[in-house]
């Protein structure tokens, strides 16, 4: 059973200028006694999220809409754990695992293989693990001997099946993804879409960021429309999608999601 | 990424310290995945060099060299006995030095793994101590050399050197989860840990021996330098001699007093941490 519970949760982020982080301008406030420090300090808060509160339950799929800047990544990380919310109280239940940026410990240096190993130990794989999935990921990324080669290399596309393929690897309980995940020529993309369905089909609750209404429509099941670090609607994808991008899409796409470039 | 289940979190100040503790203990069960990023980090700087780390070695013996002709003419000290002392000195002060320094960056340079995946903060530390340790390692390799070049005999409290190093990097752990924390918030403080690192370098006895100091004022000044401490309950046994009970206490003591005051800073701002980056 996974769960994720979000009760009035608020993100606030201190913005420093180069001053705010300067220990000797602080030194120096302490100094003046405080009369600068209207000008100097130079932390600004930014609340990304405003006293959020939802509840999502396990075999849901959530699309998180809204503009640039709504707080969308910024939920995710909150829910990821790497952000602890300045007020408010997040349950999660659950093995979290996120498709946010793929490529991440990705060292170009280093053999194929070699990669695997570091990407799957750092999403939290044991060695045992990395050696029973090795094979399966050479096989699906079509690298062949490449996979003994640095990565610096690789083609781009070589690159993005590499890492795409060791990512998606993983079932987590709850899968965070920023945007669908799309790489490859035509013919991976087949194969990408296939595993991609088959990863989401097996995590119990799926919440991803996006501004695909075809996405919307066609993966999930809920819609949460975020504006300002607020909610401004939470609903059917299809009242969402209506009320958001003014027009729904027909659900029913051959290969489903936005073609990203990957 | 996979995360345990959470169930966060209100902060409240007393849960702080549980949390930093549980943080240091996920770290260590984490370990060897730190021990992958650290060997990682050191191949990367040699990936395509013949040598590899053994370039460190190289010029490490030639710094150790130079030094030891200069200062060993001019303290007109016997190299049999200078050039061990000097070598051991410098290596262990390169670990240490290095240590601190790099733990004041760790984190920034970490960002982007910190952003996405919730590994415990202290995994970071782990990766910069072991990186330093296989440094390290490599750099000890002058010492066997030296010692046979001038037949210095090897006395059995040697063994002291290996429960000295544990708690002398005890200690470095603290000071680089401490370094770490400050010095995500105040980006400046890393060029000021660096200088105090470069004037300790001067104070504490490295290039020259302690028997060059006389007098009780003498005795003073070295007992109120922890890196003296630090050095000393690794390098005094190589040479072959016992380090003293107030060298051991010293440490014993950092660690101790270090610790809780670092978990205790961790507690309270790591929910901050990753704000800070």
């Amino acid at each position: 059973m996974a769960l994720i519970n979000f009760d009035s949760v608020s993100v606030d982020f201190p913005i420093y200028n180069s001053s705010g982080r300067s220990l000797k301008k602080r030194l120096l406030q302490v100094a003046t006694g405080g009369r600068l420090s209207q000008d100097a300090s130079g932390v600004v808060v930014v609340r990304a999220l405003d006293q959020l509160t939802f509840r999502i339950q396990d075999g849901e799929r959530v699309a998180l809409i809204g503009h640039n800047g709504a707080g969308k990544t910024t939920l995710l990380r909150a829910l990821s754990g790497v952000y602890a919310p300045t007020g408010g109280f997040v349950q999660v239940q659950g093995e979290i695992g996120s498709l946010i940026d793929i490529s991440l410990g990705i060292d170009p240096e280093t053999s194929g293989r070699e990669n695997i190993y570091i990407r799957g130990r750092l999403l939290g794989m044991s060695k045992e693990e990395i050696r029973a999935k090795t094979p399966e990921i050479i096989e699906f990324s079509e690298l062949g001997d490449f996979i003994e080669m640095p990565v610096r290399t690789y083609s781009t596309g070589m690159h993005m099946r590499l890492a795409f393929t060791i990512s998606t690897t993983l079932r987590p309980e709850i899968l965070l993804m920023d945007e669908w995940l799309s790489v490859g020529d035509e013919n991976f993309k087949h194969k990408a879409e296939a595993r991609m369905a088959d990863l989401v089909q097996a995590t119990n609750i799926l919440v991803i960021a996006t501004h695909s209404p075809e996405l919307v429509m066609h993966t999930c099941t809920r819609a949460i429309w975020l504006e300002h670090g607020k909610v401004r609607m939470d609903d059917t994808p299809k009242a969402v999608c209506q009320a958001y991008f003014g027009y729904v899409p027909s659900p029913s796409l051959p290969t489903a999601p936005a073609p990203l470039s990957g | 990424m996979r995360a345990p289940s959470i169930e966060t979190v209100k902060r409240i100040d007393h849960v702080g310290i549980f949390a930093a503790v549980s943080d240091v203990k996920r770290a260590i069960g984490q370990a060897s995945l730190a021990g992958t990023l650290g060997w990682q980090d050191v191949k990367q700087r040699y990936r395509r060099s013949k040598l590899g780390p053994f370039w460190l070695t190289i010029s490490m013996a030639v710094l150790i060299g130079t030094i030891g002709l200069v200062f060993g003419s001019i303290f007109q000290a016997s190299m049999a006995e200078f050039l061990p002392f000097l070598a051991l000195g410098i290596i262990l002060w390169t670990f240490v030095a290095s240590v601190i320094n790099e733990g004041c960056i760790e984190f920034v340079n970490a960002e982007s793994v910190i952003k996405q995946l919730p590994l415990p903060w202290f995994l970071h530390c782990l990766r910069v101590i072991w990186r330093n340790l296989i440094i390290l390692a490599h750099n000890m390799v002058i010492v066997p050399i030296l010692f046979l070049v001038f037949l210095k005999p090897v006395s059995p409290v040697v063994f002291l050197a290996i429960p000295g190093l544990a708690l002398a990097t005890l200690s470095l752990a603290w000071i680089v989860l401490l370094v770490g924390i400050v010095c995500t918030r105040y980006r400046d403080l890393a060029q000021i840990v660096a200088s105090i690192l470069q004037i300790a370098f001067y104070l504490t006895p490295i290039i020259w021996m302690p028997s060059l100091l006389s007098g009780r004022a003498s005795t003073l000044f070295l007992d109120s330098n922890p890196f003296y401490h630090l050095l000393e309950i690794v390098r005094a046994p190589i040479l072959g001699y016992t380090p003293s009970l107030l060298n051991w206490g010293v440490c014993l003591a950092m660690a101790a007093i270090g610790w809780s005051l670092t978990i205790f800073m961790f507690g309270r701002y790591r929910d901050r941490m990753s704000y800070w980056l």
